[in-house]
C-alpha cells in the first residue's frame, strides 16, 4: 500500500472525470484483470435511485405516493377493471396482495427461506379480526382497530411456533414442510367448532365511521377508504422494513441467504434470524389477513389455499425476490390482472404459470431486479471511496503491509463522511 | 510509522513497544480490546482431537497450543487433515473426541457463531463470501458480531443502532484499506478479482475482532510476488496484535513467515517446533519427498 496522506474526499471536476473507470483503475497487481461491471442491464435503474440525492428522490416520491393515493378516485379509463369489477375495491385487493407481497419478501427475498404456506398467517390474521368482531363468535368483542395489533401479535406468535421446529430444515426440505402451513389452519378451522368451519364468520367489524348518506364510511362495498387505509399501513411497513433492511438484521439474513454456513462461522446466529424472519413476515400476513377479513366481511375455511398460497410466491418472484419495490408492483400485479381481464380470469392460473416461465428464461431476477441496500449510511462512504478511487488511482492497488498509517490516516474522512448523512 | 498514540484503558505502551505492537490499526479494529495480555502464553489448546468420518480417520490424536502473539505454521501433504483441524476447532465439524480450548474456556459442543464470538475467526479455503453483497457489507457482516442492536433496535433506529452503524461504515472501510482494497468497497464481492477476493475473507474475519485468526491457504492461487505481499500482511496482523494460526502449502513462504510450524500427515502430528528444526526433521523430508510440486529443500 503506498504511502498516501489520506483520502482527498472532495471531488474535482477532473476526477469526477475518473471516477467510471477508477474501478478497473484499481485492481491489485498480478489479479486477474479488470473488474466486470454488473451485467444486469435493466438494473441500472435503482442504482441511479441510490445515487441521486435526498432532495431530488423526495421530488419523484412524493407525486408517486400522491398518485398512488388518487388511484381508485381517478378511475383511469383503460386500464380501469369496470365495468366487471369495482374499481375502488379492485385497488384495494391490489394493495392487500402487496402488503402480503412485502412481507413474504422479508422470507423468501431476504433470508432465502422458501415459505410456500404464507397464507397460513394470512389466515391466521383473518380468522383474528373475524373472531373478535363477528357477532357469530362467542369470543369477547373488541373494536375491529385493536383487531390489527392483535392480528399481527397472534400470527407472529404463530409464525414462531411454526419456525421453531422446521427452520432447522434447508431448502427443498422446508419448502415441502412450509407446504402443510397453510393446509393445517385450513383444516383446523373445519375442525375447531369455535372456528366454525364452512359458515364461518359474518360481519365482521371494520373502523368506525359513518358518513353523510348514513352508511359506514368502511362498509364492505366501499373500496377507496378501505384502500386508503391498507395503502397508510403498506407504507409504514415500508418504512420499518427500510430499517430493517439497512441494519445487521438485514445483512444477517442477506448473509443466510447466500451462504448460511459463512454465516453462522462470521458469527451471525442463524437460526435466531430466520426465525425473526418468519415472525415478522408473519406478523406483516397477519395484518393483511386482518384488513382482508375486515374489508370483505366474511371469513370461513374455504378462502385459505395451497393455490393462493402459491400465487403470494409467484408474486415476490415475479416482481423481483428480494426487492420490496418490486414485491409492491408483483402483488398488485397478482391481484390486477384477473380483475381487469375477466374474460380470462378463469385460466390466472395457466397466464401466471406461463408468465414465471417467461420472466425466469429472459429476466430471471423478476421485474424489478435491484440489490438490496445493507447500510445505513452507506451512500456516503461509497461515494468518499470513488471520489478517493478517482482523485488517486495509483494509490489504489498495493497491499496492505502499511496498513497502520493508511488507515490512521484515512479515518477522519470517513468520519465526516459518515455524518454527512 | 509514526508513534504509538496514547495508550487507551490498561493497555501498556511500553509492553507493546517492546512487543512490536503498533496501535493505530489494531485500535481501529478493535477499540476495546486488551492487546497486551501475557504475550506468549497458551491461547488455544487443541487437545487429542480425532474426527472420523466413517471409516475413515482424517484426524487422529493430534494436540499441539497456539501461543499468543505468534503466528503457527499448520502444514502437511493434500488431505492432511489441516481443514478438517480448522473446521473442528470452529465447530463446523463435531469432533469424534478431545478438547479444543481457548484462554482455557472449552469450545467443544458451542454453537459456531458463539465460538467466532469467543474469538476464533476463519477463513476458507474455497472463498465463501457473501457474493451478492459489496465489499464494505461482507465486512460490516463480520462486525456485526459484536454489535448489540437488538431487532426492534434496528426497526425503530434507536440511538444504539445509528452509533453502530456509523462505526461500522468507520472501521469496515479502516480494515478494507487495511488489507488494500479500500477502494474496492462498492463492489460486489463476486465481482471483485480473485485476488481481493481473498483479501476480502481475511478483512471479514479480522472484522469479528477475534483472538486467533485462522487463515485456510489464503495465497491458495497467487503468484510468488503476490504470496509475498500477503506474507506481509500476515506478519503485520500479528504485529498488530493477533495471533495467527495459517495453513499454507507453500514451504519456503511457511518457513519465512512463522514462528512455529505443526506437521500433519495422514491425520497425524508427525513434528512441532521451530522453523529451522522443521527444515532438518527427517519425517518431514519424507512425508513431503512424496510432493514433487513442493519447493522444499
Ligand atoms: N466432510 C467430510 N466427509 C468425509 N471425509 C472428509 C470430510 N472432510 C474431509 N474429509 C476427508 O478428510 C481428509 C482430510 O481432508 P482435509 O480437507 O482436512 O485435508 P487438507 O489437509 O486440508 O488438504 P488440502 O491441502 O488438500 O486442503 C481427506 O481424506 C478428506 O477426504
Ligand atoms: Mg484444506
Amino acid at each position: 500500500m503506498s504511502m498516501v496522506d489520506g483520502p482527498k474526499p472532495f471531488s474535482t471536476a477532473k476526477s469526477e472525470q475518473k471516477t467510471a473507470n477508477m474501478e478497473s483503475a484499481g485492481v491489485p497487481p498480478g489479479s486477474s484483470g479488470a473488474v466486470p461491471r454488473p451485467n444486469r442491464k435493466f438494473g441500472s435503474w435503482s442504482d441511479r435511485w441510490r445515487e441521486m440525492p435526498r432532495q431530488k428522490q423526495w421530488l419523484i416520491l412524493i407525486p408517486v405516493v400522491i398518485l398512488a393515493f388518487l388511484l381508485p378516485v381517478i378511475n383511469p379509463p383503460l386500464i380501469s377493471t369496470e365495468p366487471g369489477n369495482d374499481w375502488p375495491l379492485a385497488c384495494q385487493a391490489m394493495a392487500i396482495f402487496a402488503l402480503v407481497a412485502v412481507g413474504l419478501n422479508i422470507v423468501i427475498g431476504y433470508a432465502g427461506l422458501l415459505d410456500l404456506g404464507y397464507i397460513a398467517f394470512f389466515a391466521v390474521g383473518s380468522y383474528t379480526a373475524a373472531m373478535l368482531t363477528s357477532p357469530d363468535s362467542a369470543f369477547i368483542k373488541i373494536p375491529y382497530l385493536w383487531t390489527i395489533p392483535v392480528a399481527i401479535a397472534v400470527s407472529m406468535f404463530v409464525g414462531v411456533l411454526l419456525g421453531l421446529p422446521t427452520l432447522r430444515l434447508r431448502g427443498d426440505y422446508l419448502a415441502i414442510v412450509t407446504l402443510g402451513f397453510g393446509e393445517i389452519v385450513r383444516i383446523l378451522a373445519t375442525l375447531i367448532p369455535a372456528m366454525k368451519g364452512q359458515p364461518g364468520f359474518q360481519n365482521v367489524g371494520h373502523p368506525p365511521g359513518i358518513g353523510a348518506d348514513g352508511i359506514p364510511i368502511f362498509a364492505n362495498s366501499n373500496g377507496t377508504p378501505w384502500y386508503w387505509l391498507t395503502l397508510v399501513i403498506l407504507i409504514i411497513v415500508l418504512f420499518l422494513v427500510g430499517n430493517l433492511e439497512r441494519s445487521r438484521v438485514g445483512r444477517a439474513w442477506i448473509a443466510i441467504r447466500e451462504d448460511e454456513d459463512a454465516a453462522e462461522t462470521m458469527g451471525v446466529p442463524t437460526f435466531k434470524y430466520k426465525v425473526w424472519a418468519f415472525a415478522l413476515g408473519a406478523g406483516v400476513g397477519g395484518l393483511a389477513g386482518s384488513l382482508m377479513g375486515g374489508q370483505v366481511g366474511f371469513v370461513n375455511n374455504q378462502k385459505f389455499d395451497v393455490v393462493t398460497s402459491i400465487l403470494f410466491v409467484a408474486a415476490v418472484v415475479l416482481g423481483g425476490s428480494g426487492n420490496k419495490v418490486g414485491a409492491i408492483l408483483g402483488g398488485a400485479l397478482v391481484a390486477y390482472i384477473p380483475l381487469r381481464f375477466t374474460a380470462i380470469a378463469e385460466y390466472k392460473f395457466l397466464i401466471f404459470g406461463l408468465a414465471l416461465v417467461v420472466i425466469m428464461i429472459y429476466r430471471s431476477q423478476g421485474l424489478l431486479p435491484a440489490r438490496q441496500r445493507l447500510l445505513a449510511y452507506g451512500t456516503a462512504a461509497y461515494a468518499a471511496v470513488r471520489r478517493r478511487g478517482s482523485a488517486n488511482p495509483s494509490a489504489a492497488g498495493g497491499s496492505g503491509t502499511g496498513g497502520g498509517a493508511h488507515t490512521s490516516s484515512s479515518t477522519p474522512a470517513h468520519r465526516a463522511e459518515g455524518e454527512q448523512a | 510509522m509514526s508513534a504509538t498514540p496514547e495508550p487507551t484503558g490498561s493497555v501498556d505502551a511500553a509492553a507493546l513497544a517492546a512487543g512490536g505492537v503498533v496501535l493505530e490499526t489494531a485500535e481501529m479494529v478493535a477499540p476495546e480490546r486488551d492487546f497486551a495480555v501475557g504475550i506468549g502464553e497458551d491461547l488455544v489448546e487443541v487437545k487429542n482431537l480425532t474426527m472420523k468420518f466413517g471409516g475413515l480417520v482424517a484426524m487422529d490424536d493430534v494436540s499441539f497450543t497456539i501461543k499468543r502473539g505468534e503466528i503457527l505454521g499448520l502444514i502437511g501433504p493434500n488431505g492432511a487433515g489441516k481443514t478438517t483441524c480448522f473446521n473442528a476447532m470452529t465447530g463446523v465439524y463435531k469432533p469424534t473426541s478431545g478438547e479444543v480450548l481457548l484462554e482455557g474456556r472449552l469450545l467443544n459442543g458451542m454453537k459456531q457463531h458463539k465460538i467466532t464470538r469467543a474469538g476464533l475467526a476463519r477463513t476458507f479455503q474455497n472463498i465463501r463470501l457473501f457474493g451478492e453483497m459489496t465489499a464494505l457489507e461482507n465486512v460490516v457482516v463480520g462486525l456485526d458480531a459484536r454489535h448489540k442492536t437488538s431487532v426492534v433496535g434496528a426497526l425503530l433506529r434507536l440511538p444504539r443502532h445509528v452509533r453502530e452503524e456509523h462505526n461500522a461504515i468507520e472501521r469496515g472501510m479502516a480494515l478494507l484499506d487495511f488489507v488494500g482494497i479500500g477502494h474496492q468497497a462498492a463492489t460486489l464481492s463476486r465481482h471483485l478479482p480473485y485476488g481481493s477476493q481473498r483479501r476480502l475473507e481475511i478483512a471479514r474475519a479480522l472484522a469479528t475482532d477475534p483472538k486467533v485468526l485462522c487463515l485456510d491457504e489464503p495465497a491458495a492461487g497467487f503468484n510468488p510476488a503476490e504470496k509475498e505481499e500477503l506474507m506481509a500482511l500476515i506478519r503485520t496482523i500479528r504485529d498488530d496484535g493477533y495471533t495467527v494460526l495459517l495453513i499454507e502449502h507453500d514451504m519456503k513462504l511457511v518457513m519465512g513467515v512463522t514462528d512455529r510450524i505443526v506437521v500433519l500427515e495422514f491425520g497425524k502430528k508427525i513434528a512441532d517446533g521451530k522453523p529451522h528444526d522443521i527444515r532438518e526433521d527427517p519425517r518431514v523430508i519424507s512425508a513431503y519427498l512424496g510432493e514433487p510440486e513442493d519447493d522444499f529443500a
